[in-house]
Order: C-alpha cells, then sequence, then structure tokens
C-alpha cells in the first residue's frame, strides 16, 4: 500500500527528476522568444508558436516529439515533407505586387547581388570546419528568406533546422538595425542624396500575368532543383495578376498562410530540444547567419553603386540594400535612410521594386545552389 | 571533392549563375514590356 503511494508520487515528481540541465535553459529562451514577441513585436506570427513550442519539448517525459507526439505527427507532416515551406511560398506569391519590380527591370540584378551573402557565407562555414551540406544550410540564412531556408535546412541538414529557422527570422527582424551603418559606411552623402523620381506605372496586366509563367519556366529550366520552390511562389503570383481566383487568393494569403504558420513555427519551436540546441555549433550558426546578413548588404550596396555608374548617376545605391527578401522592411530602411539626407527623396517604391527583385532572387539563389550541388554529384 | 574546390565552385557557379538569371529574366521582362505595352484604358480594370 505505502510502496504504491511511493510510486504514484514518484509519477508526480518524475517531471522534475527528468529534468536536464539543458531544459531549464531552453525553456527560458522559449520564454525570451515569447517576450521578443508579444512585448518587441519582433515576428510574432513566427517567434510566438516557436517560443511555445521550444517551451513544450523541453518538459521532460511529455514525448511529444516522440513516435507519435503530436509535435512529431506535425513534423513529419509539413517539415519533413517540406510542405509548409512551399505552402507558405503561395501566399507570399499571392502577397507581392511584382509592379514596381517589372517598371526597371534593371533592378533584377540587384535582387541577385543581395543574395552573394549566401555563397560567401558558405565558403566561410567551410572554412570553420562544416560539412559540406551544412554550410549550404548555413548559407542560405542569407537568403533573408525563411520558408526558402527551413526548406533548404530541413532537407539537407534536419539537425541544423532549429538554429537556422531562428536565425534567419531573428535577423529578418533586425534588418532595420542591422543595414543603416553598412549602408552609411559604403555609400557618400552625395550618393546617398540622389533623387531617382516617382515610379510611373507603365506595366501591363499582360506582362503581369506572364511574368509568374515565364519566371518559372526560365528559372525551372535553369535551376530544376529550385522548381518546388520557384513554383509556388509564381503560382500564388499568377492566382493575384490573373484576377480571376479572387477566393484562392485570399484563402492562400490568409487562412492557409495563417495555419501553416501555426504549424510551421510550433514544429520548429519543436526541434529545440536542450540536449541537441545548445551545443557551440548553435552558437557559429548564430554569428555565420549574422554575417550573412550583412554580406548581403555589402554586396547589394556595392552592387547599387555600379549601377549608379553605369546609369549615369541616376540610380540611388541605397536601394541595392533592399535587394534582400526581408519585405518590406528592406525597403522601407532604404526609404528611410535616402530622407535622412534629402527630405524631398522617395526611393520607397524604387527600393519595393528591389525588394521584390531580392524575393525572386533569394528563392533564383536557393535554385541554382540546389542545382549545382545536383550537378557536382552532392546532393 | 575536398572542401576548397567545393567552396570555391559554390561561390563563382552560385554567385554567377544567380546573377545570369536573373539578367536573363530581366532581359525577357523588358521583351515582355516591349510585346505588351501599357495601355491608358488598363486603369481601373
Amino acid at each position: 500500500m505505502l510502496e504504491a503511494i511511493g510510486n504514484g508520487l514518484y509519477g508526480l515528481i518524475a517531471g522534475f527528476t527528468g529534468l536536464h540541465w539543458s531544459n531549464p535553459v531552453m525553456i527560458g529562451l522559449g520564454c525570451l522568444l515569447l517576450y521578443l514577441a508579444i512585448k518587441k513585436d519582433i515576428e510574432p506570427l513566427l517567434l510566438l508558436p516557436i517560443g511555445f513550442g521550444c517551451i513544450l519539448v523541453n518538459i521532460p517525459l511529455a514525448g511529444l516529439m516522440e513516435e507519435e507526439g503530436f509535435l512529431r505527427t506535425i513534423y513529419d507532416a509539413g517539415i519533413a515533407t517540406e510542405l509548409f515551406p512551399l505552402f507558405i511560398f503561395i501566399g507570399i506569391g499571392a502577397m507581392t505586387d511584382f509592379g514596381p519590380l517589372l517598371e526597371n527591370p534593371r533592378i533584377f540584378l540587384l535582387g541577385a547581388a543581395g543574395q552573394f551573402g549566401i555563397f560567401l557565407t558558405l565558403a566561410l562555414a567551410l572554412a570553420l570546419g562544416f560539412s559540406k551540406l551544412d554550410a549550404v544550410a548555413i548559407g542560405v540564412i542569407g537568403a533573408c528568406d525563411g520558408p526558402t531556408a527551413i526548406y533548404v535546412s530541413s532537407k539537407y541538414a534536419p539537425h541544423l533546422l532549429s538554429a537556422v529557422s531562428v536565425a534567419a527570422y531573428s535577423y529578418m527582424s533586425l534588418v532595420p538595425i542591422i543595414q543603416p551603418p553598412i549602408m552609411k559606411f559604403l555609400t557618400t552623402e552625395e550618393e546617398r542624396k540622389i533623387s531617382m523620381g516617382a515610379v510611373k506605372k507603365t506595366v501591363s496586366k499582360t506582362t503581369k500575368i506572364l511574368f509568374p509563367l515565364i519566371v518559372t519556366v526560365v528559372g525551372g529550366l535553369i535551376a530544376p532543383q529550385g522548381l518546388p520552390l520557384l513554383g509556388t511562389i509564381m503560382l500564388g503570383n499568377l492566382m493575384r495578376e490573373s484576377g480571376v481566383v479572387s477566393r484562392l487568393t485570399k484563402a492562400s494569403e490568409n487562412e492557409i498562410a495563417n495555419i501553416v504558420t501555426l504549424l510551421l513555427g510550433i514544429s520548429i519551436g519543436a526541434t529545440m530540444d536542450g540536449k541537441n540546441f545548445l551545443t557551440p555549433q548553435t552558437l557559429m550558426v548564430l554569428g555565420l547567419g549574422f554575417i550573412a546578413i550583412c554580406l548581403d548588404t555589402v554586396c547589394g550596396v556595392m552592387f547599387g553603386k555600379l549601377l549608379k555608374v553605369l546609369s549615369g548617376g541616376k540610380i540611388n545605391p541605397l536601394i541595392g540594400a533592399a535587394g534582400i527578401s526581408a519585405y518590406p522592411m528592406a525597403a522601407r530602411v532604404a526609404q528611410r535612410e535616402g530622407q535622412k539626407y534629402n527630405p524631398k527623396n522617395f526611393l520607397l517604391m524604387h527600393a519595393m521594386g528591389a525588394n521584390t527583385g531580392g524575393q525572386v532572387g533569394s528563392v533564383m539563389a536557393a535554385a541554382v545552389m540546389l542545382s549545382v550541388l545536383k550537378g557536382m554529384g552532392i546532393i | 571533392m575536398d572542401n576548397w574546390t567545393f567552396g570555391i565552385t559554390m561561390v563563382v557557379v552560385g554567385m554567377g549563375g544567380t546573377i545570369l538569371t536573373m539578367w536573363v529574366l530581366s532581359l525577357l521582362m523588358g521583351l515582355l514590356r516591349k510585346a505588351f505595352p501599357y495601355k491608358k484604358e488598363e486603369e481601373g480594370k
């Protein structure tokens, strides 16, 4: 009788005795993510479910990530199969107006330059001793694009998924803090004052409808390994621009995106088990992710300076910093920095063009990277 | 393949491939705009 009572009581304290030292640390980290989401409004849609998932998975003996645990079921259904990031991409395509980019197609090149940080960081990660596929997953943080980072890391380096995802979303939200000092350092005051004039509305509806089709076919032929990423974002955009499936467009940008964001966030949080997350490797991933975003900005601004020269001084190099995928924060940063030096300057729509170019560029860069890996027989 | 060769290949082909693809897309978009110019009457549609 007494033994039975003792065993029963032990069942109530087993959770405490099963705690590993890393679990309370990770519960604290989960609370920090919740604080950033709730109090600081930093990517709350993602950081809130990630933070809560992190807390859930660090409570011992609950078995949420064991086989048949509910978080494992969600993870296997949407992350392991790569479906969640692709659903998110349909929503992103449905939300994005590529009009400002199509007004000035040269700006596509800024969207490419803003991805160079991916490849430079990949090389840096290799130099620091990471394996090839780990370096690929780390480099892709430089896409500044959460779904792309999740897609690539879940496929080729799932053990780094949580660190890569947290880094990608955290640094995306820190773009307004990370970019301005770099933009200021790399440009002269005269360059920052360059006025680009108003963006005229001169893109036909036919062009807007054909844009996603052409990007899908041409991009897919050049880099077929990235077609799931490219195809889904362009499907969303085709639905938007065609104007004939408004129900699907609205569902993609609202209901589907919301449900998938919740499931994506909580299942990423569920990968943050203390024993696996609290390693020197995670710190290195976070550090390299930061370097990747800085390198993207450097390359974008430098390419903006090159375009300025080639255009006879008509392009303000600040919009080069917007050639990353963090939409629309990066465009707003370019606008704000430009107006600091020339209050009559309205760079926003030009920067939006570069920013949407960055969205296409990040997907294209990941697609090119995967296809090169396939060509080399690495994957 | 050693890490050095892999890294250099990824930097050169990856960056080159990305910018080349985006350049091709920018040319095609320029052609599209010429082939299907904007008409004033599209406004309000």
